[in-house]
């Protein structure tokens, strides 16, 4: 039997008859096409699939969408405002926070909720606020520094 | 040229896609009615297969069609293995196994259906009758007499024997002061790119030359088109395949998957376009792991430090069958056991083990890390037995700046280098005079810190075609389109390393014109001419050198016609700020566009000279390239947990000439990361039932964020000659420097209480238990 849900993704409303079963990654990815959001594990550890649900950041990988009914969803493709890229996205690129790119989305996500958080991390702050992502290809080293310069950034 | 673009910290073109989520991974491209596949795996380590009944699972509702070995025998040939070595026992497997398995994970049958979910139920009707035989998991034990045979017709687990020498090994160890020995674990991990391998096939068939397209998560598109082409008897124009955005290899994905031939297959074979992406625990599972030698090291000695002799045998854990290039693995740690070293006779024998776990094969550094980790640990042993400095034992041994080109026992020529330079100025950075007699006054204090030294030199830029599996060389066009912009067409299939920015900084430099000017595609068999992909720190000493030899190409035809237009000679005409002038006239000038729309409307062409800018090169170089360094861990251990902290992380590399800062620091930092994974967090394990402990990201554990140090990053520069860029290659360099380095300090922190190995990782239960046995008697403690 499925199910009706609407929710608000990226500031677009929308309702949607999905399955039980379905993982909110899998709606965002295969129904809604948006598929900046990656999976990485499927174990809600990898973090790849960190989307924020109601302000918060979440692991699609393990909501089912029809939990997300009624929410609020903002994923890597909205993060950007008419054309101009986040602080966060734009840390990214200017630190080298990337190379493959796959965890990007996720590890983006992470890194503007630690900064909903705490405007000013420190650098041990920002790694634990990391916990839940991975990253095979950076040593997180640059990535640390991309939050820190949208930290600076969203200060000033 | 105004600015120059080489040697800058550039940002990457490539990361606006990735920032903003729009870059498509294969299971980002969607197709109208696709199906999707789920594989049935084994899960027993080895077992005969009496019968395996998928009638069920043909029936449930969406289901199209479910696979075993007996649809493929004789319609799929067994996949190949290109990386042999001579005299190998050499098992047949398919894409889909029958008879007997092998291995946990190892696809006993596929099932198609027009949703994933469904594809995923259907596995759960399909009933297998396994009858399980005797497993063995451990090297040691599979040479044993009697042990369970993988392949009762070869009577034996040992796949082949691999020798090296060089010298006189014997002589070496007559003259010897004394031997020192070592056995060394250098276990088993996985590579794990956080993209899982994906694989996505359609085929058009038009009654007559159907043509069929793959998108597969791979470095090696090329070499994937053609072995797709053998396997199913097509035609290799008619095939086309395309790695799109790759989320990482790491060594892995330079391999071809009986997946990467099953999904085309099925393509063809049900006329819709078939996906399939592997979960993580199917990629802890199938994927290629890494390393996995068990190393015996003796080294011949004098009193003073040097070593005469390195004899060392070795144990290469193949798992249950080769994947492409599993058996030349392990030869590499043969080619590189001299490392930095003036080691002048050596000898290695190597023996593939067959065993019930997934194969090994290349894994970031690919034989090259074990190489550097037991001659880095040798060092340290020597120094130990000989109550030396570690610093004083390498010095002693290092091939001397001035011997360059310098051939070693094992008869490779390194290019170039200054190993004493790397070491000392690593040593600068810590300080480390007064960091050892800091140590001997905090150890007296009761605290336990340890420096750890590692030096090494990696074999890179794969390589000359004669001593490479698949051809060594690399293509490139640079194509100057009509309006002056242009495209760059590079065999090398970068998944992360950056390329599409490195290499339009050599074209744009060249050219005198603005990255945005330039435009880096790779990775699509119909937009590529041929090209062998990105592997063994390659792309850039030799797809970069590749790129340069079509860019001076294309640059002296850019010169004959700039010369017609300008009426002067071809000679003394630069490249600057988007012009062409003569450098003592630079009034005189004519732009590139100008230049490129002449070249394509040529209504007024150079005498003997054809339309259109482009040009078209294919590079084989004349050597390997040796980069090198040393890093430098200093660490903390807390003998009350065993937890281990890092004061410093030095790393000095030198990797020739740089191309962009910025991405080599990215390189090293990713490379620092995963050497250091294997020191201290990962290891694939298998119970003795062949089951795997470590098969999810619950129990395999890959570094996070806290988890690791802030690396202090150096270079110096040693230009190669192999290549005109004078680059070396720094893709695996931190993978191969970081792993000794953390080892041996941990290590030499312990070294006051007698401690002279410790096997990886170490986990903090494994230096606790190592601490607490040694505290109440003396004598070096081995814990395995």
């Amino acid at each position: 039997m499925k199910q009706v849900i609407q929710v608000t993704i990226n500031g677009k409303p929308r309702q949607d008859e999905v399955e039980p079963r379905l993982l909110l990654v899998h709606y965002l990815r295969d129904v809604v096409g948006l598929t900046g959001t990656h999976i990485g594990c499927e174990t809600s550890i990898c973090g790849a699939c960190t989307v924020l649900l109601n302000g918060a950041a979440v692991k699609s990988c393990t909501i089912l969408a029809v939990q997300a009914n009624k929410g609020e969803i903002v994923t890597i493709e909205g993060l950007a405002t008419n054309g101009k890229l986040h602080p966060v996205q734009e840390g990214f690129w200017e630190r080298h926070g990337l190379q493959c790119g796959f965890c990007t989305p996720g590890m983006i996500m992470a890194g503007v909720q630690i900064l909903q958080r705490n405007p000013n991390p420190t650098e041990e702050q920002i790694r634990e606020g990391l916990e839940g992502n991975l990253c095979r290809c950076t040593g997180y080293q640059h990535i640390v520094e991309a939050i820190q310069y949208a930290a600076q950034k969203m200060r000033t | 040229m105004a600015t120059k673009l080489i040697g800058e910290r550039i940002k990457r073109k490539e990361d606006p896609r990735l920032i903003t989520g729009t870059a498509s991974y294969v299971d980002d491209i969607k197709l109208p009615n696709v199906h999707h596949v789920a594989f049935l795996r084994s899960i027993y380590g080895h077992a005969k297969i009496n019968k395996i009944d998928v009638s069920e699972a043909r029936k449930l509702p969406g289901v199209v069609a479910v696979l075993t070995h007996d649809d493929i025998k004789g319609v799929l040939k067994p996949m190949p293995c290109v990386g042999g070595v001579p005299d190998m026992h050499t098992p047949e497997h398919y894409p889909l196994s029958g008879g007997k398995v092998r291995f946990v994970g190892e696809a006993i049958a596929a099932v198609v259906a027009n949703d994933r979910y469904v594809a995923r139920d259907a596995l759960d009707l399909i009933n297998v009758d396994y009858e399980p035989l005797p497993v063995v998991v451990d090297m040691e034990k599979a040479l044993e007499k009697g042990a369970p045979l993988l392949y009762e017709e070869y009577g034996e687990n040992r796949g082949f024997t691999w020798k090296i020498s060089g010298g006189d090994i014997d002589k070496a160890f007559q003259e010897a002061d004394r031997v020192v020995k070592l056995r060394l674990v250098n276990q088993r991990v996985a590579p794990i790119p956080l993209e899982t391998r994906a694989v996505l096939a359609q085929y058009q068939d038009r009654g007559v030359e159907g043509e069929l397209t793959v998108w597969t998560s791979t470095q090696i598109p090329h070499g994937i088109r053609t072995s797709i082409a053998g396997m199913l008897n097509l035609p290799e124009h008619r095939v086309r395949v395309i790695a799109p955005e790759v989320g990482g290899g790491f060594g892995c994905k330079v391999d071809f998957y009986g997946e990467e031939v099953l999904i085309p297959y099925l393509a063809m074979k049900l006329k819709v376009p078939v996906k399939w992406v592997e979960g993580r625990r199917e990629n802890i599972q199938a994927t290629d792991h890494g390393r996995d030698q068990i190393n015996y090291i003796e080294a011949a000695v004098k009193n003073d430090g040097t070593v005469v002799g390195l004899r060392v045998k070795v144990l290469a854990d193949m798992g249950a069958y080769y994947q492409l290039l599993s058996p030349v693995i392990p030869t590499l740690t043969g080619l590189m056991m001299c490392g930095p070293y003036k080691i002048s006779n050596v000898s290695m024998e190597v023996l593939g083990v067959f065993t019930n776990k997934m194969a090994t094969d290349a894994y970031r550094g690919a034989g090259r890390p074990e190489a550097t980790y037991l001659l880095e640990r040798t060092m340290d042993a020597i120094a130990a037995e000989l109550n030396l400095d570690p610093v004083e034992v390498r010095m002693k041994n290092f091939i001397q700046p001035n011997e360059f080109p310098y051939k070693t026992a094992t008869g490779l020529v390194y290019d170039s280098g200054n190993y004493q330079a790397a070491l000392q100025k690593a040593l600068d950075h810590v300080g480390y005079t007064k960091l050892r007699e800091e140590q001997k006054k905090l150890r007296e204090q009761g605290q336990y810190v340890g420096i750890g030294i590692s030096s090494y030199v990696e074999i890179c830029a794969f390589g000359p075609s004669a001593a490479t599996a698949t051809g060594g060389w690399e293509s490139a066009t640079v194509r100057i389109e009509p309006t002056g912009k242009v495209t760059v067409l590079t065999g090398s299939s970068p998944h992360g390393q950056g390329q599409e920015t490195t290499f339009a900084q050599i074209v744009a430099d060249g050219l005198g014109l603005t990255m945005e000017d330039i435009t880096v595609q790779h990775g699509d068999t119909a937009v590529v001419q041929y090209g062998i992909g990105t592997f063994g720190s390659r792309a850039t000493a030799v797809g970069g050198t590749a790129v340069y030899l079509a860019l001076q190409k294309v640059k002296e035809k850019a010169t004959k016609f700039a010369a017609h237009m300008l009426k002067v000679d071809s000679k003394g005409l630069v490249f600057r700020d988007g012009k062409i002038f003569p450098e003592n006239n630079p009034e005189k000038s004519v732009t590139l566009t100008e230049v490129a729309l002449a070249a394509y409307l040529a209504k007024d062409l150079p005498p003997d000279t054809e339309p259109g800018l482009v040009a078209t090169a294919f590079y084989e170089p004349k050597n390997f390239t040796f980069p090198f360094g040393t890093h430098i861990a200093v660490v903390d251990i807390d003998p009350e947990t065993g937890q281990i902290k890092f004061r410093r992380y030095v790393a000095v590399d030198d990797c020739g000439n740089i191309i962009n800062m910025l991405t080599v620091h990215g390189q090293v930092h990713g490379g620092i990361a995963q050497g250091l994974g294997q020191a201290l967090y990962e290891e694939v394990v298998y119970d003795e039932n062949g089951q795997l402990l470590t098969g999810s990201f619950m129990d395999y554990c890959i570094p996070k964020a806290h988890h690791l140090p802030k690396f202090e990053l150096d270079y110096t520069v040693t230009p190669t000659n192999v290549n005109p860029l004078g680059v070396k290659g720094v893709g695996e360099a931190g993978t191969i420097g970081s792993t000794p380095a953390v080892v041996n300090a941990v290590i030499d922190a312990l070294a006051h209480l007698g401690v002279r190995n410790i096997d990886m990782p170490l986990k903090p239960e494994k230096i606790w238990k190592t601490i607490k046995e040694h505290a109440p008697k003396k004598g070096p403690i081995i814990v395995a």
